[in-house]
C-alpha cells in the first residue's frame, strides 16, 4: 500500500465525496460500490508517472497540476450551426455538450426496431436490472480508468439487436466548450450476434481553452457482429485527451478500430482487444499528426485469448515541429491460442529534425502454432519520389504535400462510412503544409 | 536546342562522364548507345537535374540558356521531360490524380488556365487510347503494381500527355515484348516534329527499327566515342560494343 496521498488525487477524492450523490446510477447497489472502489485505488495510486513502464514516454504532470472542475459550472450557449460543422451529412447523431447528451442538438434519426441509441445517463437511471458485467467488463487498466468510473456522468449507450444491420453511421460528438473542465464521459455500445454498425466517436472544442478530457469506452461485440469504430480526437490544442478502449469479441466477430489523432496538446488512446472466443478478427488502425509541441501516444493491447483468431494493425504518424509520438503495439497469444495470426505495422514519417517517435512492439507468444509479425519503420519522405514529381514540373514543395497526403490517405481509405472519409480528408487538408 | 560541351560529372566522387559533347537541334531524333556504366542514365539524370550529381567542369545548354542554373522542376517547366528507366512507384497517389497535377503545373508556367477533372478525363481518355493502356491504370497508385510493360507506357502516357520540347528517353524499350515495343515506338513516333527534340538513352538498336534516329552516338567511359548516321546502331548490333576479346564468340555467334 502506498501511503502518500498525492495532493491532485485527493482533490480529487474530495470532490468525489462532495458530488457522488449525484451521480447517475448511484441506487445500483454494485455501481456505487464500483464506483467507492475506483475512487480508493486512484486516491491511493494517483496519477501515473514516468516510473510506470505503460506511461514510461508520457508524462501527465500537468495534467495532475491541472486542477480541473467536475462539474460543468453553467449551461452554455452553443449553436446548432456549431454542430452542422462537424455533423455528418447521413449520421444518426447524438451530441454531448461538456459530457452532458444535449437532446435538442441530437438527431438520431430512425433506426432498426430494437436498436438502442441513448444516454448512459438516462439509462442508468430508467434501468432496474442493469447487468453489471456490461459496465465493468475489465479491470481498469490505469488510474485514468478509475477516475472516469468514480466520476462518469453521462456518456452513449448504443445497443443493436441481432441481426440489426445499420446502413449509416452512427455519430457520437463530444463537444467541449467549458474551460478547467474535466469531462469524463463513458461510452458503452453494444453490437447483438450479428448485426452490423459503424460508430464514429468525435471529440471537439469550442474555442481553445484547455481542459481535460478523460474518457472509457467498453465495446462487446456479440458473435459473429461487424463493428467499426471509428474515433476522431480533435481536441482543442490546449487540451488533454486520455482515452481507454476496451474491446470484447465473441466468436467469429469482426472489429475494425481506427483512431485519428489530430488535436490536442497531449494525448494518449489506450485500446485494448480480447478476443474471447474462437476465430474472430479485429483490424486496429490509426493515424497521428502532431505539430508545435503536441504530444500524442497509442498503447494497442490484442489479447489473443482463443484459437484462430487474426489481428491486423497499421498506424501510421506524421511528425512535424517538435511534437513527440509513442506507438507501443502490444500483442499477447495465450497457451491455447493455437492458430491465432497477428501483424503489426507502424511507419513514421518525419518533417522535422525536432520531431521524436518512441515505437515499440511488444510480442507476448506462449502458443507455437501462431503467425506473428510486426515492423516499425521511422524515416523521411522517399526521394526517389519527390524527384520523380518534381521531374514532372511539379514543385518541390507540391510534391511533398502530394506524398504526405498519400502516406497519411491510406489510413483514411481504410475508414468505412465515405461520408467520413471525405471529412477526414478535408481536416488532413487543413493540417497539412499547404501546397 | 541542346549544347553540351566538354561535361565532366562524377557521382559519389567518382567520375562518370568524363568531357562529354553533344550537339542536337530541333526535330532531330537522337540515339546514344552504349554498354552498361558507360554513363548513359547519368547523362539522362543530368539533364534532369537530379541532385547528387556534381558538374564538376562543362556546361548544358538549352535553347541557348545555361540549364545547370535550373532545378529539376523548372527544367520540365521549360520543357524537358525523362521518361524514366525505372517509373517510381508512388503509393496513396492516383496516377490520374498525378497526371493532372503535373499538366496543370505545366500549364500554370505557361499561363494557361487549369484544366478541371472532366475536361482532363476527357482528354487523357484519348492519350491512353493512343497508348493502348485500360483506363482502370489511371485509378491505381502512380505505377504500383504496373507490369514492366505498363510502366513504360505510362512514361510515353506522360511525353504524349506534357508534350515536351526536348524528350529524353531512358531505356524506354527494355523489358518490353513486340507488341509493347510497336505501341511505345508509335508513341514515341507521334512526338516528332520540328519543334521537338529527342533523345533516346539505349542499349539495344531494337527500338531504332521501329523509331528511326537522325543521329546514333556511343557513349563510352564517359565520352561520346563515335558518331554516326543509323548505320551506325546495325553495325553497333553486329560488332558489339566492346573488342571482341571482351564479348568472346559474340561476332560469331551473330549472323
Amino acid at each position: 500500500m502506498n501511503a502518500r496521498v498525492p495532493g491532485s488525487a485527493a482533490d480529487y477524492l474530495g470532490a468525489f465525496r462532495r458530488i457522488s450523490g449525484i451521480l447517475p446510477g448511484q441506487h445500483l447497489d454494485w455501481l456505487r460500490q464500483a464506483r467507492a472502489e475506483a475512487i480508493g485505488r486512484f486516491s491511493q495510486q494517483g496519477f501515473p508517472t514516468l516510473h510506470d513502464e505503460d506511461w514510461k514516454y508520457t508524462s501527465v504532470a500537468s495534467i495532475e497540476k491541472g486542477r480541473f472542475n467536475i462539474l460543468p459550472t453553467a449551461s452554455d450557449n452553443l449553436l446548432a450551426p456549431q454542430v452542422a460543422l462537424h455533423a455528418l451529412p447521413d449520421s444518426h447523431l447524438l451530441v454531448f455538450v461538456n459530457g452532458r447528451l444535449d437532446p435538442g442538438l441530437s438527431r438520431p434519426g430512425r433506426l432498426p426496431p430494437g436498436t438502442v441509441l441513448s444516454s448512459l445517463a438516462y439509462q442508468l437511471e430508467q434501468d432496474q436490472d442493469w447487468p453489471e458485467d456490461t459496465l465493468v467488463t475489465y479491470p481498469p487498466a490505469s488510474p485514468f480508468a478509475d477516475l472516469n468510473l468514480a466520476f462518469m456522468a453521462d456518456g452513449a449507450y448504443v445497443r443493436l439487436p441481432p441481426e440489426a444491420a445499420l446502413a449509416a453511421p452512427i455519430q457520437l460528438l463530444f463537444i467541449t466548450s467549458e474551460a478547467n473542465l474535466a469531462v469524463q464521459p463513458r461510452n458503452l455500445l453494444v453490437a447483438g450476434a450479428g448485426s452490423s454498425a459503424s460508430i464514429v466517436e468525435q471529440h471537439v472544442a469550442l474555442g481553445e481553452s484547455s481542459y481535460f478530457t478523460n474518457t472509457v469506452t467498453d465495446i462487446l461485440v456479440g458473435s459473429g457482429a461487424t463493428l467499426e469504430h471509428h474515433k476522431v480526437q480533435q481536441e482543442s490544442p490546449a487540451a488533454f485527451h486520455i482515452a481507454t478502449v476496451n474491446v470484447s469479441q465473441a466468436a467469429k466477430s469482426r472489429f475494425t478500430s481506427t483512431s485519428f489523432a489530430l488535436g490536442a496538446r497531449l494525448a494518449r488512446t489506450g485500446i485494448a482487444v480480447k478476443f474471447q472466443a474462437e476465430d474472430a478478427h479485429c483490424t486496429l488502425d490509426g493515424l497521428y499528426l502532431s505539430d508545435g509541441r503536441q504530444h500524442v501516444d497509442h498503447h494497442t493491447w490484442i489479447d489473443h485469448q482463443k484459437p484462430r483468431c487474426t489481428s491486423r494493425e497499421l498506424y501510421k504518424g506524421i511528425l512535424n515541429g517538435a511534437s513527440r509520438a509513442v506507438f507501443n503495439g502490444r500483442v499477447v497469444v495465450h497457451p491455447d491460442a493455437q492458430g491465432s495470426d497477428a501483424q503489426q505495422t507502424n511507419h513514421n514519417l518525419l518533417l522535422s529534425e525536432n520531431a521524436e517517435i518512441d515505437t515499440k512492439p511488444q510480442l507476448e507468444i506462449w502458443a507455437d502454432d501462431v503467425k506473428c509479425s510486426h515492423g516499425a519503420t521511422v524515416g523521411q519522405l522517399d526521394e526517389d519520389q519527390v524527384y520523380y514529381l518534381r521531374a514532372r514540373g511539379i514543385g518541390e514543395a507540391s510534391a511533398r504535400v502530394i506524398l504526405t497526403r498519400a502516406f497519411a490517405k491510406e489510413i483514411i481509405d481504410r475508414v468505412g462510412p465515405l461520408s467520413l472519409q471525405e471529412r477526414l480528408d478535408q481536416l488532413l487538408q487543413h493540417k497539412l503544409p499547404r501546397q | 536546342m541542346l549544347d553540351i560541351r566538354n561535361l565532366h560529372v562524377s557521382v559519389d566522387g567518382k567520375p562518370i562522364l568524363k568531357g562529354l559533347d553533344l550537339s542536337v537541334k530541333a526535330g532531330e531524333v537522337h540515339a546514344i548507345m552504349g554498354p552498361n556504366g558507360s554513363g548513359k542514365s547519368t547523362l539522362a539524370h543530368v539533364l534532369a537535374g537530379r541532385e547528387g550529381y556534381v558538374v564538376s567542369s562543362g556546361e548544358i545548354l538549352y535553347q541557348g540558356s545555361n540549364l545547370l542554373e535550373l532545378n529539376v522542376e523548372e527544367r520540365a517547366q521549360q520543357g524537358i521531360l525523362l521518361a524514366f528507366q525505372y517509373p517510381v512507384e508512388i503509393p496513396g497517389v492516383a496516377n490520374v490524380y498525378f497526371l493532372k497535377a503535373a499538366l496543370n503545373a505545366l500549364r500554370r508556367h505557361r499561363g494557361l488556365p487549369e484544366l478541371d477533372a472532366i475536361d482532363f478525363l476527357a482528354l487523357i481518355r484519348n492519350k491512353l487510347k493512343q497508348m493502348e493502356m485500360d483506363e482502370s491504370l489511371l485509378y491505381r497508385p502512380v505505377n504500383q503494381g504496373f507490369s514492366g510493360g505498363e510502366k513504360k507506357r505510362n512514361e510515353i502516357l506522360q511525353m504524349v500527355l506534357l508534350e515536351p520540347t526536348l524528350a529524353l528517353l531512358d531505356e524506354s524499350d527494355s523489358g518490353l515484348d513486340i507488341d509493347a515495343l510497336k505501341v511505345v515506338a508509335a508513341g514515341i513516333n507521334g512526338l516528332r516534329s520540328p519543334q521537338r527534340a529527342i533523345v533516346l538513352v539505349t542499349h539495344y538498336q531494337r527500338l531504332l527499327d521501329y523509331v528511326v534516329p537522325d543521329k546514333v552516338h556511343v557513349l563510352a567511359d564517359g565520352r561520346i566515342a563515335r558518331s554516326g548516321g543509323r548505320e551506325l546502331a546495325i553495325e553497333l548490333e553486329r560488332t558489339g560494343y566492346g573488342t571482341p576479346a571482351d564479348h568472346p564468340g559474340r561476332q560469331a555467334a551473330t549472323p
